[in-house]
């Protein structure tokens, strides 16, 4: 709840950025998203037009949230990786830091082989980057703060406008 | 959980439908669905039974557009009210920044109200937390049907902490939006 708020700042964010797009480029996918365990989508790249991101986001969280609770039932603690195999089309889903997911969507232009060495080595570096910025939570600028606090009246015009 | 991304301007904040089976959750979701524009909202999924009762979730995201350049946005959420799917429904509960409490008004429904309140308090505790701490309204939902507890007895059996209570009707839009803006404007105030 409040005391989970997730907060990503410009530098962070961007470096998680730059490590998703290289994935998508050295594992030949087709789309990587990047997403965390309530299905907020944090960022993504490659071929995403055609496809829902939000429903995505949502659809691969709670996948990911059903497969651990059949872990724990089975005496694992999680499945750090889930495969779907399709036609055409794969996904790939691995757990990083802090339950965020990496979601591969890849063809017959690469293979699982290559998909999962890229994801396993991207998910190290990503996972070092996210607990440096959960990590360090706290320590958010006083006039950031300020600003958000700005924010809430104007979403209450904004409800009040939307929502009669 | 809410998610603020100061790169992208994006704020998310995670609402959930509770309460018991049938209580009207699913009803809720469909009516705000069906009234809002296309470019508010987004596609609504919903994991169900054939029977049409939840099975997982139903979920609908809610754009409340730029506020100072920063994208608002609502992920409303229904746990499956169905006492035998905790486990699917304590999935949907983690992370929730606000909750919607939807009783069911009928008095044959009182025991099943109760059982559902218990479950959400069991539920949160297993996150450590405690309902008095959780933004949350209540809605007394199925107000046109006949034998019905009064206001003042469901809020005496399900409000012991005197949050706000809207009177509604599912399934012809009664007191949706406003359970829905109250719920919105406490997350907010709370952030
Ligand atoms: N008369 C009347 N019927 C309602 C009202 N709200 C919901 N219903 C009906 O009650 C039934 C159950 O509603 P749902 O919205 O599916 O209930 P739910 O809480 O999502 O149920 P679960 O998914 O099992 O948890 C449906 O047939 C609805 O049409 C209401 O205000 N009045
Ligand atoms: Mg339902």
């Amino acid at each position: 709840m409040l005391i989970d708020r997730i907060k990503l700042f410009e530098s962070g964010f961007q470096a998680i950025k730059e490590n998703i797009e290289k994935l998508l480029q050295q594992s030949d996918a087709k789309a990587v998203l990047l997403v965390d365990r309530d299905g907020n989508l944090i960022t993504n790249a490659g071929e995403t037009e055609k496809i829902d991101l939000e429903s995505f986001a949502t659809l691969a969280a709670a996948d990911f949230a059903a497969t651990s609770q059949l872990a724990e039932l089975i005496g694992e603690q999680q499945f750090l990786t889930l495969y779907h195999q399709g036609e055409r089309d794969h996904l790939y889903f691995q757990a990083l830091a802090r339950n965020i997911i990496i979601a591969v969507i890849f063809d017959q232009r690469t293979t699982l082989g290559l998909v999962r060495v890229r994801v396993k080595h991207a998910a190290q570096t990503l996972s070092k980057i996210l607990e440096d910025i959960f990590g360090g939570q706290e320590q958010l600028a006083p006039e950031e703060e300020a600003r958000i606090e700005d924010i809430s009246k104007d979403i209450e015009d904004e409800l009040d406008r939307l929502f009669g | 959980m809410a998610l603020i991304n100061y790169a992208t301007r994006e704020i998310n904040f995670k609402i959930v439908y509770y309460g018991p089976g049938l209580g009207g959750k699913t009803t809720n979701l469909r009516w705000i669905y069906g009234e809002l524009d296309q470019n508010t909202k987004g596609k609504m999924i919903t994991l169900a039974t054939e029977m049409d009762r939840t099975l997982f979730f139903d979920f609908l995201p809610v754009d409340l557009g730029r506020v100072r350049g920063f994208q608002t946005r609502l992920r409303l959420y229904t746990v499956p009210g169905q006492v035998f799917y905790n486990a699917t429904r304590r999935i949907i509960l983690r992370g929730a920044d606000g909750l919607i409490f939807v009783a069911d008004s009928q008095r044959e429904r009182r025991e099943d109200n109760l059982d559902s309140l218990r479950n959400l308090k069991d539920n949160l505790a297993t996150f450590d937390l405690r309902l008095p701490d959780v933004p949350y309204v209540m809605q007394y939902n199925k107000r046109d049907l006949p034998n019905l507890m009064t206001v003042a007895e469901m809020d005496e059996l399900l409000n012991p902490n005197r949050v706000p209570y809207f009177e509604s009707v599912a399934t012809q839009g009664i007191g949706i939006f406003e359970t829905l803006k109250e719920i919105a404007k406490t997350v907010i105030r709370k952030f």
